[in-house]
C-alpha cells in the first residue's frame, strides 16, 4: 500500500516535469503548470516556483502574485485528512456556523490550519454545490450532510479512532 | 428490455448514489438479469436523492430516497417479480402523481438532464442532438443565426441579462482573422448550482451551443472556463469533447462543412471575480484575475487582444433548442422583456430544495409554495434572497412579484445566475447581509479602493451591530458607504457588493434598529445578543443541560429546577439543543 502510494506520487512528479517541458512555449500556461505542480506535490514548494520561473520566463515574484491571488493554491502541505466545511448561503442559514465552531472545538485548530499531528487540515469553501444536504462538510472525498453538532462530533471521533488504530 | 437509471450528479453522489449504483450492478450480475443500468445527471429533485428510475417499455417508475437495501428490494420485487413497489414510487404512469414538483415547470435548458446518459453522445443525438448546428451550417447564414437568437429574446443567464443576439452581433461585426468563444462556467455564487447540473447532466448541449455561437460570429477556437471545484463536470466535459472530436463534430471541416472549431478546457483556480468578463480573460491568459476598464469591450478586444464572445453555460444550453424549435416557440414563454425560461436553484429553508426551470414571469409565491412545497418545518416565510452576493432580499410581502429581469432589478436585488435562497423567521437579516459582505470583501481583487477598503469598513460596522455594539447613525453610514462603493468600482463585483446590505436596510430596517437600539436580535440568531433562561415550570431537574454546559454555568441539583448563571454563560446554545422538555428559552 505504502509502496503503491510512493509510485503514484513519483509518477505524478514525472507528469509535472513533462508538463513543464510540454507547456514551455504555450501562452497562458502558468496557471495549468501551477495546478500540475500542486497535483504532484500536494502544495507548491518554493523550489518549483523557481523551476517554473526559469522555464516560462516569468519572474518568481509575479508567479507568487498569481499563487496568492487564487484560493486554490497552497504554499504549505496539507494534513492527512482534509476537512472542507461549506460556507455557502444555504449552509449558512441552516447553521453552518455552529458546525464550524464544533469542528474547531473538536480538532483544536482554526480554518486553514493543520493539526500538530498532521492528521487534519480544516478548510472553508464557498459552496460545495449540494445545497439540499445543508449543512454539509466534506472529509477527503466523502460528503456528510444534514449535520447537527452531535452527528458531526460522532463523525470526527470515528476518524480520530480509525487513525489511532492505524497508529497502533 | 428494462432499463434502470440512477441520478449521479454531485448531489446524487453525495447522498449515496454510487453505493446504490454498485448494489444494483451486483444484484443484476448475481441474478443474471438482462437489464441495462445507466447513470444520468441531476433530475432536479435534490430533496429526494437518491433517485432511481425504472424504464419498462413505455412505462417509467421513479423511485425516491433509495438506499442500498431498497435497491435490492427494487430488483427483487419490481424487476424479477414484476411488482412495482408503489409506496416508494413518486411518479409513474400507473399511479397519480404524488408530487407536483414538475407540474409548473417548463424544461428547455434541463431538457435532457436526468433523461439521458451524459457520457453517451449517441443518447444526446437521439434527442435531436447536433441537429441545430447542422441546420445552422446548411440552411442559415451567420446573420440569420444571429437574427433568430435576437428575435427569440434570449438574454444572458449569467446575471447581467444582456441580449445574447446583440452580443453576438458585436462580435460578428468586429473585423479580425481570429476570434474566440468563451463559455463562462465559473459558477462562483454560493448557493447556485444550475450550471454545474447542466454540465454534469447534459454537457453536449453546451458544446453545441458553443458551436452555433462560433459559427455565428466566425470564431474557430473556444475555451470553457470551469471551476476546479467541479471535478465531475470537468470529467464529463472532457469526455464529451473527445467524443465530438472522434465524430469530427469538432476539428477541421466539422460536419463536412468549411467550419473549423476546437474547444479547450481551462480550470479556474478559485476567484469569484473571475466571473467578470475581463477578469476571466486575464485568468485564461495566466495572470491574476483583475478586471480592466471597458471599453474596449471583449467583443472588440478580448482574449489575447482578439474579438471574443463570452456566454454563460445556461445561455448556451438554450441556443440549440431555439434553433431547432424557432424563435417564436421560445418567445412564447416569459414576459414582454424577459423571454423563455430560467433555471432556479432552490435552497435554504425550503421544503423541496432542488433545481426548477420555470417560464419567466412566474411569481415568487408560485415558485416557493407550488413548486418548492413551502417552508421547511412549517415555519413562517420571511424573504427570498436572489442573485447571491450581488443580489438582495425580497420580503415575503412582495411574493406576488413576477420574476423577470426588470421587475427584480426594481426591488434592488438582481436576477443573478438564479440562486434562490428561501429564508424563514429564524434568519437574521443583518447577519445575512454580513455573510454576503464577508464573501465579497474576501473576493474583492483589490484594484479599486472603494471596493477594497469600503467593503471592509462596511463589514466592520455590521460586525459591530451583530455583537451589540452598534451606534446611532450606523445605518446612515452604511448607506453612505454603499452608494460610494457602487459609484466608484470598476466591475460588477464592487458595483453590486452593497446590494445585500441596501435591500435588507430597505425592507427590514426595524431589524437593524432592534440590534442597535435594543441590543436584541428579533430572529434569535445573533448569539451575542441572546439570553438563555430556564422556564421553572418545565424543568424537571434532569441535569442533562448542566452536564452538557461547557462553561459550567448551569447550577442545580438533580430533580430540582436549574438556573443559568448569566455571568458565566457563553451563549453556545448547547443546553437549548439538548433539553427535551422545552424548558430552556432564548430571547
Amino acid at each position: 500500500m505504502i509502496i503503491a502510494k510512493q509510485i503514484d506520487s513519483n509518477n505524478k512528479i514525472k507528469n509535472f516535469k513533462k508538463d513543464l517541458i510540454f507547456k514551455k512555449n504555450q501562452t497562458g500556461s502558468l496557471i495549468p503548470l501551477l495546478q500540475s505542480a500542486q497535483d504532484s506535490y500536494g502544495y507548491i514548494p518554493e523550489k518549483t516556483i523557481h523551476y517554473i520561473s526559469e522555464i516560462v520566463n516569468i519572474p518568481a515574484a509575479e508567479i507568487y502574485g498569481v499563487i496568492t491571488f487564487y484560493s486554490q493554491f497552497r504554499l504549505k502541505p496539507l494534513g492527512k485528512n482534509v476537512i472542507r466545511i461549506c460556507e455557502g448561503t444555504a449552509c449558512h442559514v441552516n447553521g453552518a456556523k455552529n458546525i464550524l465552531n464544533a469542528l474547531k472545538d473538536e480538532l483544536r485548530i482554526d480554518v486553514d490550519e493543520t493539526s500538530d499531528d498532521g492528521l487534519f487540515t480544516l478548510q472553508s469553501v464557498a459552496c460545495l454545490g449540494c445545497c439540499s444536504l445543508a449543512p454539509v462538510i466534506m472529509i477527503n472525498d466523502e460528503t456528510h450532510g444534514n449535520l447537527t453538532t452531535d452527528s458531526l462530533r460522532k463523525i470526527i471521533k470515528k476518524y480520530i479512532n480509525s487513525e489511532k488504530q492505524l497508529g497502533d | 428490455m428494462k432499463q434502470i437509471k440512477v441520478g449521479l450528479g454531485t448531489c446524487g453522489i453525495s447522498a449515496g448514489g454510487k453505493i446504490v449504483y454498485k448494489e444494483l450492478l451486483n444484484e443484476i450480475k448475481n441474478n443474471k438479469l438482462n437489464i441495462k443500468l445507466k447513470e444520468t445527471g441531476c433530475m432536479g429533485m435534490c430533496y429526494n436523492e437518491v433517485l432511481v428510475e425504472v424504464v419498462d417499455g413505455n412505462k417509467k417508475y421513479l423511485y425516491v430516497d433509495v438506499t442500498a437495501d431498497k435497491a435490492k428490494e427494487i430488483i427483487k420485487q419490481h424487476i424479477i417479480e414484476n411488482k412495482p413497489i408503489n409506496e416508494w414510487i413518486i411518479k409513474s404512469d400507473d399511479i397519480t402523481e404524488k408530487d407536483n414538483f414538475f407540474d409548473k415547470q417548463k424544461r428547455i435548458v434541463l431538457r435532457n438532464c436526468g433523461l439521458i446518459d451524459p457520457t453517451s453522445i449517441e443518447e444526446y443525438i437521439e434527442q435531436k442532438g447536433y441537429k441545430a448546428i447542422q441546420k445552422s451550417l446548411k440552411e442559415y447564414s451567420q446573420k440569420e443565426v444571429i437574427d433568430i437568437i435576437t428575435k427569440s429574446g434570449l438574454r444572458g443567464r449569467g446575471g447581467g441579462g444582456f441580449p445574447t443576439g446583440l452580443k453576438w452581433k458585436f462580435a460578428h461585426d468586429a473585423k479580425s482573422e481570429k476570434k474566440y468563444i468563451i463559455c463562462n462556467a465559473d459558477e462562483g455564487d454560493p448557493g447556485a448550482f444550475m450550471d454545474r447540473s447542466v454540465l454534469e447532466g447534459d454537457p453536449h448541449s453546451v458544446l453545441e451551443g458553443m458551436m452555433i455561437a462560433a459559427y455565428a460570429i466566425g470564431a474557430d477556437e473556444a475555451y470553457i472556463y470551469v471551476r476546479a471545484e467541479y471535478p465531475l463536470a470537468i470529467k464529463r466535459l472532457k469526455n464529451a469533447i473527445k467524443q465530438c472530436e472522434e465524430k469530427n463534430y469538432l476539428g477541421c471541416n466539422c460536419f463536412g462543412s468549411e467550419f473549423n472549431f476546437e474547444i479547450k478546457i481551462k480550470e479556474g483556480a478559485g476567484a469569484f471575480v473571475c466571473g467578470e468578463e475581463t477578469a476571466l480573460i486575464a485568468s485564461i491568459e495566466g495572470k491574476r484575475g483583475v478586471p480592466r476598464i471597458r471599453p474596449p469591450f471583449p467583443a472588440h478586444k478580448g482574449l489575447w487582444g482578439k474579438p471574443t464572445n463570452i456566454n454563460n453555460v445556461e445561455t448556451l444550453a438554450n441556443v440549440p433548442w431555439i434553433i431547432n424549435n424557432g424563435d417564436k416557440a421560445y418567445a412564447k414563454y416569459g414576459t414582454e422583456k424577459s423571454k423563455g425560461t430560467k433555471v432556479f436553484a432552490l435552497a435554504g429553508k425550503i421544503a423541496k430544495s432542488g433545481l426548477a426551470e420555470v417560464p419567466m414571469g412566474m411569481t415568487i409565491n408560485e415558485i416557493v409554495f407550488e413548486i418548492g412545497g413551502g417552508i421547511k418545518n412549517g415555519r413562517e416565510f420571511k424573504a427570498v434572497q436572489m442573485g447571491g452576493p450581488s443580489g438582495g432580499c425580497i420580503p415575503a410581502s412582495m411574493g406576488d412579484l413576477k420574476i423577470d429581469y426588470d421587475e427584480i432589478t426594481k426591488t434592488g436585488a438582481i436576477m443573478g445566475s438564479g440562486g434562490l435562497i428561501v429564508l424563514d423567521d429564524t434568519t437574521c437579516m443583518v447577519d445575512l447581509a454580513k455573510f454576503f459582505l464577508n464573501f465579497t470583501q474576501n473576493e474583492s481583487c483589490g484594484k479599486c479602493t472603494f471596493c477594497r477598503i469600503g467593503t471592509k469598513r462596511m463589514l466592520e460596522i455590521l460586525e459591530r451591530i451583530t455583537i451589540g455594539e452598534g451606534k446611532e447613525g450606523d445605518i446612515e453610514l452604511l448607506e453612505d458607504l454603499a452608494v460610494k462603493i457602487k459609484n466608484n468600482s470598476l466591475c460588477g463585483l464592487g458595483q453590486t457588493a452593497p446590494n445585500p446590505v441596501l435591500t435588507t436596510i430597505k425592507y427590514f430596517r426595524s431589524e437593524y434598529e432592534a440590534h442597535i437600539k435594543d441590543k436584541k436580535c428579533p430572529a434569535h440568531s445573533c448569539t451575542s445578543l441572546l439570553t438563555y433562561t430556564i422556564i421553572a415550570e418545565n424543568c424537571k431537574g434532569c441535569t442533562l443541560c448542566a452536564k452538557k454546559c461547557p462553561a459550567n454555568a448551569i447550577i442545580g441539583k438533580a430533580k430540582e429546577v436549574h438556573i443559568i448563571d448569566q455571568e458565566l454563560c457563553i451563549k453556545c446554545g448547547q443546553c437549548f439543543d439538548v433539553c427535551k422538555l422545552e424548558a430552556i428559552e432564548k430571547f
